[in-house]
C-alpha cells in the first residue's frame, strides 16, 4: 500500500486554487480529439505551477467533446480500461517497426523508464499526410472491444493507429494500454478544474465521480448534470485529509477545543451500509469489500444509511497488530483461512459521514462523534471498534502522551477541531497529524540502480547495509529524501566507483553513509537481515561519518525487540 | 597503474576492461593510440589527445571543459579554439592550426578536421606507416549555421563519442526546435512571464541567439554567457547583441524579458529577480520527459550539439573504418550494435562527458566551470 501523503504534502496547491483560471486561453481552431489530450498531458507532465495545470485542465474541459471528458475524468481518477493488449506484444510490434534488436529496445526502455514513452520515441516518424486526429473515446472504446480479439486483429489495429499519430499522441495512446498517467494531477485538482466549467460545487463533483461507474456507458450529463439520476449505493465520500503538524501546539489555540486520537498505521477506509449492502472503500478509491470478508457480519448490525470513516487495521482483542500483517493479505486474490486467523481485521471508526441516509459532513465533529459512539456501542462486535479519544488537559500533557504512541501501535496523534465540519481533500486548519519522530539507523550504500520515469538517467535507488562483524548485510532499499543536487553527487560517485554490474544494478564501493529513517520494523524471513522496515527513506547524507561507525545488525535486532513485537 | 585498459580477445568481439577491476594480468599491446589513465596517447608521436591529466604535449579537440584541461606544457588545437583555451585555461603554450593541415610529430602525421560540435571543434586524424586513426572528439552532423560542419574522414580506426548512442535520440530539424522556442517565448511574453533559457555558455548559447533575436529586441545574459560572448567577439566572431545582467537593471525592465543562462544558474537564487519566470532547458536530454520533470523545467527543448543515433551511424559508416572504439556515453550499446552489424567495435571508458549535454548527472562540474569562467574572463 502506498501512502502518498506520507511522502509529499501538496501544500502549494491549496493556496492557488481559487485564483486560477479566471482568464482561459481560447482554444486554437480545429483542436480537440487525441491531439488536445496529448497537449494536456504534455502541460500537466511538465508544468511546475499548479495554476498552469489547473488552467490547462479547465481549458480542456471547456473545449473537449463530452464523451472525451467522461473518459478523461475516468482516467485521471484511476479508472483505466482493462489492458487490451499485453505489453510484451506491444513491445515486439514496436521492435519490428523500428527495426532494432530486442536488447537495444530493453536498453532504451531502461534509460527512458517508461514503456509507453520508449515506444513513442522508437517508432518510425509519422508521415504527415497520414496524420489523423480521432477522438479519445473512439480509441478507448475500440481498445475495450479489442480485448477479446485475437492477436492479429490487435496488431493490425495498434499498428494502424500508430501510423496516424504524432509522437505525443502515440505516447498517450500507449499509456491507455500500458498503465496509469502519473503526471501530478490529483483528483482534487481535476475536481476544481471541473468546478470552473460546470455549475456544481467541488464537493458535489468529488462525490459524483467517486464510486462505481463505467465511462463507456456513462454520459457526461448523467455523471455531472445538476439533476443526475443514477443511484450508486456504494459511492463513498471524498476523504478529508490532515496536514502534518510540526513544532509548538499552542498555535492551535485552546486544548479543550481539540479532540485527540491515536494516528493508526493502517489503511484509511470508509464503511458504507446502504440498500442493505455493505461496502468498504480505501482512501485510494479502491472498492475493497471482498478483501475483508470479516466485516460482512456488520451488515446486519449497522443501521441502514450509514457511512463511517476509519482505519482498517489488523487487531486482536481490540489491540492493533503491526501493519506488515495486513500487507500479507492485500494484494492477494483469495484470502486463505490461515491468513484470516493470523491477520484478523478490525475497523477503528473515528467519524460519521452519513446517518439515516443523510449527509452529515456539515455537522460539527462533536455531534458526529456522539452519534458514532452510539452506533458502535449498539453494534457491539469486535470487528467494529471506536478509535479512542485521548483524555488530556494541557498541551504539555498531550506531548508526553504522544511519546508513548509506539507502545499502543500508533504512529503519533491526530488532532481534530471539535467544531469543525468534514471537508473535502486536504485542507489546512482543522485536522492535523502529529507524528512521532521516525526510528533511524546509519547505514552504508552498497548497491545502486537507475531510477524510473522522473529520474531515469541517474542512479537514485539505493540498497543499504549495516555491519555484522567484518561483513556488510543489506537490510533495506530507500528512495526519496535527497535533494537533486545530492542525487547528482551520489550518481557521480556511483558512476566512478561501481565494482560490478548485475543487470541494471551496480555494486558500489561501500563508502557513502546515510541516515535511514523508518516508521516501523518487523521480523521477516524473506530478508537476509531478518527484518523488514516500514516506509524506509533517506533522512540525510552523513558525510561526517566513516563506514566504520555505521550501525550493526545487532542494533537492528535490538530495535526489532523493542518496537517490532506486538 | 600505468596502462588502465587491457585488451582481451573473446571469441566474438574484442572487449576492453579496466585493469583496476579485472583480475587478469595486464598485458600491454601497442596500438597507434592507447587508452591510458591520462587519456588517449600516441606513443609513436609522443602526444596525448584531450588528456585529463597534465602532459608534455596535448592535442585538443575543442574547448569544452571535459576535453580541454589545464596544466600541460604544449597545446595544439584549431586556431578558432586557441582564444577559447586562453580564456578558459589562462596563458600557456597554445598553437592554433588550420583544418586539413598536416603537422609532423615524431614521424606521425597529425591533422585537424571539422567536427561540427562547437566553434573550432575538430576531429584529430593520426597517421603512421599507412595506418590512419581518427579521434572524433564531440561531434554533430547537422549544420548549425555557426560551426564549420562535420566532415567525415576516411580511416582504419575511428574513436567515436556516443553521448546519445541510443535510437530514442532522434533530433528534430533545428528550425523546428527554434520555432518551438520562439512560440514558447511569445506565450510567456503574453502572460508577462520572463523566459529563462538554459543553454551551455559555449555552443548552445550562441546557437539560440539568432532565433531568440527574431522575437525579442533585448536579450539578457548571465555573466558566464556574456563573458563567453565577449571572448568570442574579441576573436572577431559576430553574434546578436546580449545585455549582461547586472544588479543595476531595474526589475520593471526584466518583466517578460528573455534571459540566457548556463545550467549552473538553474535553480539558484540568482533567478529570483526575474520572477515571474518560466524555465526552458535546451539539451538533448530533454528528449525524455522524465528529464524535463527531474530538472523541474517548464519546457524542454531537445537541441543538442551532439550527433543523435542516426547521426552517429551515418558518421561511422562514412569513415569506412574497420574498427570502432566508442567512448563517453552509451558506448556499450553502440559498440554492441555495431558488432552485430558487421563493424568490429569495442567500448572504452574515458573521463569525458561532464560538459553540458553529457553531464546531466553532474551539475557540480558545471557550477565549478561557470565560477571558473567568472574569474578568468
Ligand atoms: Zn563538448
Ligand atoms: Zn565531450
Amino acid at each position: 500500500m502506498k501512502k502518498e501523503e506520507d511522502y509529499k504534502e501538496l501544500i502549494e496547491e491549496e493556496h492557488q486554487l481559487d485564483a486560477a483560471t479566471d482568464e482561459l486561453p481560447s482554444p486554437a481552431p480545429g483542436t480537440g480529439g487525441l491531439a488536445a489530450f496529448a497537449q494536456l498531458v504534455q502541460v500537466l507532465g511538465t508544468s511546475t505551477k499548479t495554476l498552469d495545470k489547473l488552467a490547462a485542465l479547465s481549458n480542456y474541459f471547456t473545449v473537449a467533446e463530452d464523451k472525451d471528458k467522461v473518459w478523461v475524468i475516468a482516467i485521471f481518477s484511476g479508472r483505466r480500461p482493462r489492458r487490451a493488449v499485453n505489453v510484451s506484444l506491444l513491445q515486439s510490434w514496436c521492435i519490428e517497426l523500428a527495426g532494432i534488436p530486442a536488447w537495444l529496445f530493453a536498453e532504451c526502455y531502461h534509460t527512458v523508464g517508461d514503456l509507453a514513452e520508449t515506444i513513442a520515441l522508437l517508432l518510425p516518424e509519422l508521415d504527415e499526410t497520414k496524420h489523423k486526429n480521432v477522438s479519445l473515446s473512439y480509441y478507448l472504446e475500440e481498445l475495450i472491444r479489442l480485448e477479446k480479439q485475437d492477436e492479429l486483429v490487435k496488431k493490425q489495429f495498434i499498428i494502424d493507429a500508430w501510423q496516424t499519430m504524432s509522437q505525443s499522441e502515440r505516447f498517450v495512446f500507449n499509456k491507455f494500454i500500458t498503465g496509469s498517467f502519473r503526471i501530478g494531477v490529483s483528483q482534487k485538482m481535476m475536481v476544481n478544474a471541473l468546478a470552473k466549467t460546470i455549475e456544481l460545487d467541488a464537493s458535489v463533483i468529488a462525490h459524483r465521480i467517486s464510486g462505481n461507474w463505467d465511462p463507456s456507458t456513462t454520459t457526461f450529463n448523467e455523471l455531472l448534470s445538476e439533476h443526475a439520476t443514477a443511484v450508486d449505493f456504494s459511492k463513498p465520500y471524498p476523504f478529508y485529509l490532515a496536514y502534518a503538524h510540526e513544532g509548538d501546539l499552542s498555535v492551535l489555540g485552546k486544548p479543550e477545543d481539540w479532540q485527540a486520537e491515536w494516528k493508526w498505521d493502517g489503511i484509511r477506509g470508509q464503511m458504507i451500509k446502504r440498500n442493505n449492502e455493505l461496502f468498504i472503500w480505501s482512501r485510494g478509491e479502491e472498492l475493497m469489500t471482498e478483501k475483508f470478508p470479516e466485516y460482512q457480519v456488520l451488515k446486519d448490525k449497522l443501521p441502514e444509511g450509514v457511512v463511517l470513516d476509519g482505519e482498517i487495521i489488523p487487531a486482536k482483542d481490540g489491540k492493533p497488530l503491526p501493519f506488515a500483517l495486513l500487507q500479507t493479505r492485500i494484494g492477494r486474490k483469495n484470502i486463505t483461512k490461515k491468513q484470516l486467523q493470523e491477520a484478523p481485521i478490525a475497523f477503528f471508526a473515528y467519524d460519521l459521514l452519513e446517518y439515516n441516509g443523510e449527509d452529515w459532513r456539515n455537522k460539527e465533529l462533536g455531534q458526529r462523534r456522539a452519534t458514532l459512539e452510539k452506533i458502535v456501542k449498539s453494534v457491539n462486535h469486535p470487528t467494529l471498534l471506536l478509535s479512542d479519544v485521548i483524555e488530556y488537559t494541557t498541551w504539555d500533557e498531550l506531548a508526553k502522551i504522544r511519546e508513548s504512541s509506539r507502545d499502543v501501535g500508533a504512529e503519533g496523534l491526530m488532532l481534530k477541531n471539535k467544531y469543525s465540519v468534514y471537508k473535502v481533500g486536504r485542507k489546512v486548519g482543522d485536522w492535523w497529524k502529529w507524528k512521532i519522530e521516525p526510528l533511524t539507523i546509519d547505514a552504508v550504500m552498497i548497491y545502486a540502480q537507475k531510477g524510473a520515469g522522473r529520474r531515469s538517467n541517474i542512479y537514485t535507488d539505493y540498497t543499504f547495509a549495516v555491519k555484522d562483524g567484518d561483513n556488510l548485510v543489506p537490510f533495506t532499499k530507500a528512495y526519496s529524501g535527497l535533494t537533486d543536487k545530492e542525487f547528482n553527487a551520489v550518481d557521480a560517485f556511483v558512476k566512478r566507483n561501481s565494482l560490478e554490474k548485475f543487470g541494471p544494478v551496480r555494486t558500489v564501493k561501500p563508502e557513502l553513509v546515510f541516515e535511514i529513517a523508518f516508521e516501523g520494523i518487523a521480523a521477516s524471513n524473506r530478508h537476509k537481515s531478518g527484518v523488514a522496515l516500514r516506509f524506509p527513506r533517506i533522512l540525510r547524507w552523513r558525510k561526517d561519518k566513516p563506514v566504520s561507525e555505521i550501525n550493526t545488525l545487532e542494533d537492528l535486532r535490538k530495535m526489532l525487540e523493542m518496537y517490532g513485537k506486538s | 597503474m600505468d596502462i588502465l585498459f587491457v585488451l582481451i580477445n573473446s571469441t566474438a568481439n574484442t572487449v576492453l576492461f579496466q585493469a583496476r577491476y579485472s583480475h587478469t594480468i595486464p598485458k600491454t599491446i601497442h596500438l597507434l593510440i592507447e587508452f591510458t589513465d591520462k587519456g588517449l596517447y600516441c606513443r609513436q608521436g609522443n602526444f596525448y589527445i584531450d588528456p585529463w591529466r597534465p602532459v608534455e604535449r596535448a592535442i585538443i579537440t575543442h574547448a569544452h571543459s571535459d576535453h580541454a584541461r589545464g596544466g600541460s606544457n604544449y597545446y595544439l588545437c584549431h586556431h578558432y579554439t586557441k582564444p577559447l583555451l586562453q580564456a578558459r585555461l589562462g596563458d600557456g603554450n597554445y598553437e592554433g592550426i588550420e583544418w586539413n593541415k598536416t603537422v609532423d610529430m615524431n614521424g606521425v602525421k597529425v591533422s585537424l578536421h571539422p567536427a561540427g560540435h562547437i566553434i573550432g571543434s575538430s576531429q584529430i586524424r593520426v597517421e603512421c606507416k599507412g595506418e590512419v586513426w581518427v579521434v572524433s572528439g564531440d561531434y554533430k552532423v547537422e549544420n548549425d549555421g555557426i560551426t564549420t560542419p562535420f566532415e567525415p574522414v576516411k580511416c582504419n580506426v575511428f574513436i567515436t563519442e556516443s553521448t546519445f548512442g541510443l535510437p530514442i535520440y532522434k533530433w528534430k530539424p533545428q528550425q523546428e526546435i527554434y520555432t518551438n522556442i520562439q512560440e514558447w517565448i511569445k506565450k510567456n511574453k503574453k502572460n508577462n512571464v520572463s523566459s529563462i533559457l538554459i543553454a551551455y555558455s559555449l555552443g548552445k548559447a550562441q546557437r539560440i541567439l539568432q532565433p531568440v533575436s527574431e522575437v525579442s529586441d533585448t536579450i539578457y545574459a548571465h555573466g558566464a554567457v556574456a563573458n563567453m560572448q565577449q571572448a568570442l567577439e574579441n576573436a572577431w566572431w559576430n553574434f546578436p547583441k546580449v545585455e549582461r545582467i547586472t544588479p543595476g537593471i531595474p526589475k520593471s525592465k526584466l518583466l517578460g524579458s528573455i534571459i540566457i543562462a548556463p545550467p549552473s544558474a538553474d535553480g539558484t537564487p540568482w533567478m529570483k529577480k526575474f520572477a515571474p519566470y518560466a524555465v526552458g532547458i535546451c539539451s538533448g536530454w530533454m528528449q525524455v520527459r522524465g528529464n524535463v520533470r527531474r530538472r523541474n523545467a517548464d519546457a524542454g527543448f531537445a537541441l543538442s550539439d551532439h550527433a543523435d543515433w542516426d547521426g552517429l551511424l551515418t558518421a561511422i559508416h562514412a569513415t569506412g573504418a574497420e574498427k570502432v572504439y566508442a567512448t563517453h556515453g552509451f558506448q556499450s550499446a553502440l559498440s554492441r550494435y555495431l558488432n552485430e552489424h558487421g563493424i568490429e567495435a569495442a567500448e572504452i571508458r574515458t573521463e569525458y562527458g561532464n560538459d553540458e549535454d553529457e553531464g546531466i548527472g553532474n551539475d557540480t562540474n558545471l557550477k565549478q566551470e561557470s565560477d571558473e569562467l567568472h574569474e578568468l574572463l
